[in-house]
């Protein structure tokens, strides 16, 4: 049984756009289906406003969904009441994207990650300052800064921080919503490489989201792409890899900066460039017609703008286009 | 607390809020002191020495029951210090509980608490003052309370606007999935990250029910004679200021130095506790 399991997730956010007049709908998740098992790592993929953070605050119930369900251990989460909320929040911890904001400026380091091992009752009281430089070491962090506060650190160590505190509980499964985006490149490899430390000291599960591909290849088990609120592709890391079905995924995957040398491969991704005439993705609050992603493909064909593509298996993926 | 001497460097920057804290601190020193620091009884008639001007004997003169002015003033500034502290006491207690409930649970609890204060914001508050004493007994008591509970609306609002952005921030959504209580994320993580804007509001506020006591002893509604306030000094100032400048100078001094102390330490302190500043300081320092 898989640990987490998101079935037909949708949020809608109500948009106003004027005075007195109806608002609009923006569908920032629009039926998503996941699941993650345990000891694994999934990947959700895609560019900015494409609903990959409300996903991660839906699963960890900081946002209630307009329809659908996340099952936690078949328990729905958005059902949870009482202790089992509490060993719900024990059990799945959220990591997110901007260091700068996601620690409490007023509160020492030590208060910050003592805060869950009070909660929870994890250790002893007197156990407690123990245990937070004992997680403090786990993300390479020393004891010398247990008095002092989130502004005097940099990027990097602010995400070890976030990290240490969402480790405090031992979880089952962390949200990494774009951990790495907000730092320097030099500094992506090691938190990315801590985390994958982490995974195999702890077993725990990962739903990391990214807008990069690069940076999930070698972490994560499975990847989902994520286009406009649905999914688009869904498949094995390595198989993703080899050969992207989805136009959208080949897209992706050629886009990012690469330092290969230029070789036969590249130059077949070079004809395939997002169509920019088309201009940026549009917005959620209108979605094209058809398949959501016509007006920027280049493979677009008969029926892609007026019959929406399903998710269909093929060759062991989840595709939905109509060129499968 | 090393947050308090980074606070406390801060503050100490700017110049003109130093020499506010001082001078706060030395009217404290004074009206704590009074009985110490008084030449004479600030109520004890002397009819041979009616509206003298400054001399040796009287600093600062008499008034026109041959009270010592100076010795007035220093009494009247405990009356200031009171009113000062516990209307904005009063105020800021109304004001906090009003915003975090507001700000925090959002919809219809904060439409509602929101036309609340816009309609006691809506009353003319000085008149309402006016109005309620004129039906109470105008005492130092009844003064501060009712200063109080017109002047929350302010700490409302500043703390409402806070919580709105704060409740979306990612500390508190890490608080929340970590499995924090509502009371304590209120309470305990997005409070005390609202309150720089409160204690900034606080201290002007000082400043005000200084202003609007004096106001109401000086119309008469106040403190009442013969316990000295700076507003009934002015009062007896105002009837004999073609012949006792000095009867209306020096209360009106006093009041404008407080007035003025407060207002620099407010600013300094809006400065001091402004964490955004924090961080343009933090990447000054980081490209030195």
């Amino acid at each position: 049984m898989a640990l987490l399991k998101v079935n037909s997730l949708k949020k809608y956010f109500p948009v106003k756009k004027g005075f007195m007049t109806a608002p609009a709908l923006l569908k920032a998740v629009d039926g998503i289906d996941l699941s993650l098992d345990e000891d694994r790592v999934f990947a959700l993929v895609g560019e900015s406003g494409c609903g990959k953070s409300t996903v991660a605050r839906l699963i960890v119930r900081l946002l209630p969904p307009t329809s659908g369900e996340v099952l936690f251990q078949g328990k729905n989460v958005f059902e949870l009441s009482g202790d089992n909320l509490k060993a719900f929040r024990k059990s799945v911890q959220i990591i997110f994207q901007d260091p700068f904001s996601s620690l409490n400026p007023r509160k020492s380091i030590l208060d910050t990650i003592a805060e869950p091992l009070k909660i929870h009752r994890i250790v002893e009281k007197i156990r407690i300052k123990d245990k937070v430089v004992e997680l403090l070491n786990k993300v390479g962090l020393g004891s010398d800064i247990l008095n002092r506060y989130p502004h005097e650190f940099s990027g990097g160590q602010r995400q070890r921080i976030c990290i240490a505190r969402s480790l405090a509980v031992s979880p089952k499964v962390i949200v990494a919503d774009e951990p790495l985006s907000a730092l320097d490149v030099s500094i992506q490899a090691q938190i990315l490489n801590l985390l994958q430390e982490l995974k195999r000291e702890y077993r725990i599960s990962f739903f990391f989201i990214s807008h990069a591909l690069k940076v999930v290849h070698y972490f994560s088990d499975s990847i989902g792409v994520m286009y406009l609120g649905k999914i688009v592709e869904h498949a094995k890391t390595e198989d993703l890899f080899r050969e992207p079905f989805h136009p959208y995924t080949e897209i992706l995957l050629s886009s990012a900066p690469t330092i290969i040398v230029q070789s036969d491969k590249d130059v077949r991704s070079r004809n395939l460039k997002l169509r920019t005439d088309m201009g940026e993705v549009p917005s959620p609050i209108d979605i094209p017609p058809g398949c959501p992603f016509h007006p920027r493909c280049p493979k677009k064909f008969e029926p892609c703008d007026n019959i929406i593509p399903e998710l269909k298996e093929t060759d062991g993926r989840l595709v939905s286009c109509h060129l499968f | 607390m090393r947050l308090l001497s980074i606070i406390g460097k801060r503050f100490s920057k700017n110049k003109l809020s130093v020499i506010g804290v001082v001078t706060v601190f030395l009217l404290i020193t004074v009206s704590l002191c009074a009985p110490l620091i008084a030449p004479y009884n600030p109520t004890a008639i002397d009819v041979h020495n009616v509206l003298s001007p400054p001399d040796k004997q009287h600093l600062i003169g008499t008034d026109e029951l041959g009270r010592d002015v100076l010795s007035r003033i220093i009494w009247g500034s405990r009356i200031s210090l009171k009113v000062g502290f516990v209307a904005v006491g009063i105020a800021i207690m109304i004001g906090i509980v009003i915003g975090s409930i507001a700000g925090f649970y959002g919809g219809k609890v904060d439409a509602l608490l929101m036309r609340f204060v816009d309609i006691m914001l809506a009353f003319p508050t000085f008149f309402l003052i006016l109005a309620v004493i004129a039906i109470l007994e105008p005492n130092i008591f009844t003064i501060m309370v009712v200063i109080g509970i017109t002047s929350w609306m302010d700490v409302a609002r500043l703390v409402r606007a806070e919580f709105l952005t704060l409740k979306e921030t990612d500390f508190v959504s890490a608080a929340k999935a970590v499995g924090v209580s509502d009371k304590r994320l209120m309470f305990r993580h997005i409070l005390p990250n609202a309150l720089s804007p409160v204690f900034v509001a606080a201290t002007f506020g000082v400043a005000g029910a200084i202003l609007i006591e004096s106001s109401l002893s000086f119309l008469g509604l106040g403190v009442q004679p013969p316990e000295p306030s700076w507003g009934n000094i002015l009062t007896s100032g105002k009837d004999n200021i073609e012949v006792a400048w000095w009867l209306s100078l020096y209360p009106g001094l006093a009041i404008l130095i407080t007035v003025l102390s407060y207002n620099l330490v407010g600013e300094g302190l809006r400065d001091a506790l402004d964490p955004r500043l924090w961080e343009a300081e933090r990447i000054v320092r980081s490209n030195e």
